[in-house]
C-alpha cells in the first residue's frame, strides 16, 4: 500500500462509497436504502449542471423503490446482497415505460414496451435506477459529442470530453452521482470513457451478457459492461447480469463463475504480455509513463512480463471501421418511420417518407457510418471491403490464440491519450477513430478486457487507464489482476480519486 | 481512392438517406479519407484465410417451441407515428392502375 494519507472509504460520505460498502452497511442495518439514495441523488443533482450526464432522471421512482427495499431489509426478504443500491443505465438499454432515446432524435419520443435482460436482472436483484445516461448517438463515437442532446463533460476538467460512447455513465460514476452504471462496448465504448474519467470499466466476453433489449449498433461486437469506482464493484455488477439468456441466440450457454471468489489471491506467477506493435502508436508521454509504472507494479506483485507480437493488430482499426458500419447500416434500417420513433410526414410515397425521416432523424456521424457500411456491403465492393475485413478478424483471433499459449493476460494503455478538449477532434472523423487503436481488436476477437485507473497523468493531471485483456470467458483472471493492481496502487477510494468539482 | 458523386448518390439511395447537396459533397470527401485508411488491408495476402463473422460462435441456439405471451397489439402500436384501424399507417405503396 502507498504511504499516503487516505480517507478510509468506510467513513466516506455515502455518495463516495462503493456499492459493496453500501451493501455492507445495509446488511449490518447501519444504513437505509432511503438515506443512501437521497444522498446520491443530492450529489447527482449537484454535479449535473456541470457534467450533464442525464438524458432522463427517474429519481422519484428510485426513492420509492428504496423505501420498498428498506421494508424488505426489515423483514429479511431481500432480493439480493445489494438490494436497494442505486445504479443507472446508458440510454441504450431499453426500459419499460421510461423514455429510451439512444442519444438520437429519431427515438426522441419513444417509450419502450419491454425491459432489456440486463435491466430486468438488476431490478430482480433490487437495484434501483436513477435514470438514463448520455451517449454518442447509437453509441457511435468516442466523446458524447455525437449525442443529439448535447455533450457530457469530464468531471476532471469540464472543458474536456468524458470519452464515449458511454460518456454520461463514466462522468456520473466518476463525479459520485451514482456508484455504478451499465454501459456498452462495441469498440471501446466502456473502457475508453472509464479511462478518461478515472474509473473502472469492463468489456466482458462477447456473449457473456445478454444483448436482448440493448439497441443494436454492431451485433457481432456489441457487449454490455459494468462501470464502477472499484474492481470489486465491477465484478459484482457483472455477476448480477451475466449468464445465458434464451432471448439472445448469441449468449453463451455456460455457467457463470463466482467472480469475487479468490479475487484477492494476487498475481504471483501470472504471465502478462506487452504488445510490441502497441509501442509508440501515438501514445502521449504522460500516458506512457503512468502505464510503464503500472507494468513495473505488476512485476513487483509477482507477475512475469514478456513482450509479445500481434502483427495483425495494426489492421484492427481498418477492419473495425468496415465491419461495425456494415452491421450498423443493416441494424439501423429498422428506423424507417413506420413502427416507432420520428416520422417526416410530408412525403407522398413510402421511399421518400423513409429517406426524409432518416435524413432528419439521424445525426452526421450516424449518416456517415450508415453510408460507409452500405458502401462496404454494396455490389462490387463487398469482397474487397467487408470480406477482407472479416478475414483480418480471423488473423487477429489467431494472433491472440498464439499469444495466450505463453501469457495469461495482455496489458496496454486503454487509450493513447487522456481526455481531449470538446471540439478538438470533431472536424476529423478518422482521427477520432484512431483513438480506438488499443480497444477495437478486443471486440473483434470477442475477448474480455478491463480498464483500471493508473492515477493522473503528470502532463495534464487527467486520469490514465491500464487495459488488461483476457481470453474469452476468463474474466476471473482479469478481475484478480486488476484487483491486485488497484489495491497496490492505493488510488481508488481515496480523496485524490475524486474529481475537484 | 476518391468516391465519385454518382457513387455517393447511389449509396444514399440504397441507405434511404435523403441527404442535402452540402452533405453529399462532404460525405464524398470523408468516405474517401476513411476508405483510404481501410485500403491498407487491400494489400494483405488473405488467400486461404477463413472469414470470421462471430468471434465466439454459438451453434444450434435453439429453444423449446412453446407458446408464450407476447406484446399486446395496443402496446406494439403505441410507439408508431401513425396508426389506423389497429395497423401501422404508411403512405401509399402501390400506384393506382
Amino acid at each position: 500500500m502507498s504511504g499516503r494519507a487516505s480517507t478510509p472509504s468506510q467513513e466516506a460520505p455515502l455518495q463516495w462509497r462503493t456499492a459493496t460498502e453500501l451493501a455492507r452497511g445495509l446488511e449490518a442495518r447501519e444504513l437505509s436504502a432511503r438515506d443512501i439514495t437521497a444522498a446520491i441523488i443530492e450529489q447527482s443533482n449537484a454535479v449535473e449542471p456541470v457534467v450533464r450526464a442525464y438524458l432522463k432522471s427517474t429519481h422519484e421512482r428510485a426513492l420509492e423503490s428504496a423505501v420498498a427495499a428498506d421494508e424488505r431489509w426489515s423483514r429479511d426478504t431481500t432480493l439480493s446482497s445489494h438490494d436497494g443500491v442505486p445504479l443507472a443505465y446508458k440510454d441504450i438499454f431499453v426500459t419499460r415505460g421510461v423514455a429510451t432515446t439512444c442519444g438520437s432524435r429519431i427515438l426522441e419520443s419513444w417509450i419502450p414496451p419491454y425491459d432489456a435482460t440486463v435491466v430486468s436482472r438488476c431490478e430482480g436483484a433490487g437495484l434501483t435506477s436513477l435514470g438514463k445516461l448520455n451517449l454518442d448517438e447509437f453509441a457511435m463515437g468516442s466523446s458524447t459529442e455525437n449525442s443529439a442532446f448535447g455533450p457530457s463533460r469530464n468531471p476532471w476538467n469540464t472543458d474536456c470530453v468524458p470519452g464515449g460512447s458511454s460518456g454520461g455513465a463514466a462522468a456520473l460514476v466518476a463525479a459520485g452521482g451514482v456508484p455504478w452504471a451499465w454501459g456498452t462496448d462495441t469498440g471501446g465504448s466502456v473502457r475508453q470513457p472509464a479511462s478518461l474519467c478515472g474509473i473502472v470499466g469492463v468489456k466482458p466476453t462477447y456473449g457473456r451478457v445478454s444483448r436482448y433489449g440493448l439497441i443494436a449498433f454492431a451485433s457481432s461486437l456489441d457487449q454490455a459492461g459494468p462501470m464502477a469506482r472499484s474492481v470489486e464493484d465491477a465484478a459484482a455488477l457483472l455477476q448480477m447480469a451475466a449468464g445465458h439468456d434464451p432471448m439472445d441466440a448469441t449468449s453463451i450457454p455456460r455457467e457463470v463463475p463466482d467472480y469475487l471468489e479468490g479475487i484477492d489471491e494476487g498475481i504471483s506467477g501470472m504471465r502478462i504480455g506487452i504488445v510490441k506493435e502497441f509501442e509508440g502508436g501515438g501514445t502521449q508521454p504522460g500516458v506512457r509513463s503512468k502505464v510503464e509504472d503500472a507494468y513495473r507494479r505488476l512485476e513487483k506483485l509477482g507477475a512475469s512480463l514478456e513482450e509479445i507480437s500481434l502483427p495483425s493488430f495494426e489492421h484492427g482499426i481498418s477492419a473495425y471501421y468496415l465491419i461495425a458500419p456494415a452491421e450498423a447500416s443493416s441494424n439501423l434500417a429498422r428506423y424507417d418511420g413506420v413502427r416507432y420513433g420520428y416520422r417526416q410526414a410530408d412525403a407522398a410515397d413510402i421511399v421518400a417518407m423513409s429517406s426524409r425521416t432518416r435524413a432528419e432523424g439521424f445525426g452526421d456521424e450516424v449518416k456517415r457510418r450508415v453510408m460507409l457500411g452500405t458502401y462496404a456491403l454494396s455490389a462490387g465492393y463487398y469482397e474487397a471491403y467487408y470480406g477482407k475485413a472479416q478475414k483480418v478478424r480471423t488473423l487477429i483471433i489467431e494472433d491472440l490464440e498464439r499469444a495466450y499459449s505463453s501469457v495469461d493476460l495482455i496489458v496496454s494503455p486503454t487509450s493513447p491519450t487522456t481526455a481531449f478538449k470538446l471540439g478538438e477532434r470533431t472536424s476529423n472523423p478518422l482521427e477520432m477513430y484512431l483513438s480506438d487503436i488499443f480497444t477495437v481488436p478486443v471486440n473483434l476477437a470477442g475477448n474480455a478486457a478491463i480498464s483500471v485507473p493508473c492515477g493522473l497523468s503528470l502532463d495534464d493531471g487527467l486520469p490514465v487507464g491500464l487495459q488488461l485483456i483476457a481470453p474469452a470467458l476468463d474474466e476471473k483472471t482479469m478481475f484478480r489482476a486488476a484487483y491486485a493492481f488497484e489495491k497496490d496502487l492505493g488510488w481508488a477510494g481515496t480523496a485524490e480519486s475524486r474529481p475537484p468539482l | 481512392m476518391v468516391i465519385e458523386r454518382s457513387v455517393v448518390d447511389h449509396v444514399a439511395r440504397l441507405a434511404r438517406l435523403d441527404l442535402s447537396e452540402e452533405e453529399r459533397a462532404r460525405m464524398g470527401a470523408e468516405l474517401s479519407q476513411i476508405l483510404a485508411h481501410a485500403d491498407r488491408i487491400q494489400a494483405l495476402d488473405l488467400d486461404g484465410v477463413e472469414p470470421t463473422s462471430h468471434a465466439v460462435p454459438v451453434v444450434n441456439a435453439l429453444r423449446q417451441d412453446e407458446v408464450k405471451p407476447s406484446l399486446e397489439q395496443e402496446e406494439s402500436l403505441a410507439g408508431a407515428p401513425a396508426v389506423e384501424a389497429e395497423r401501422f399507417r404508411v403512405p401509399r405503396i402501390i400506384e393506382e392502375p
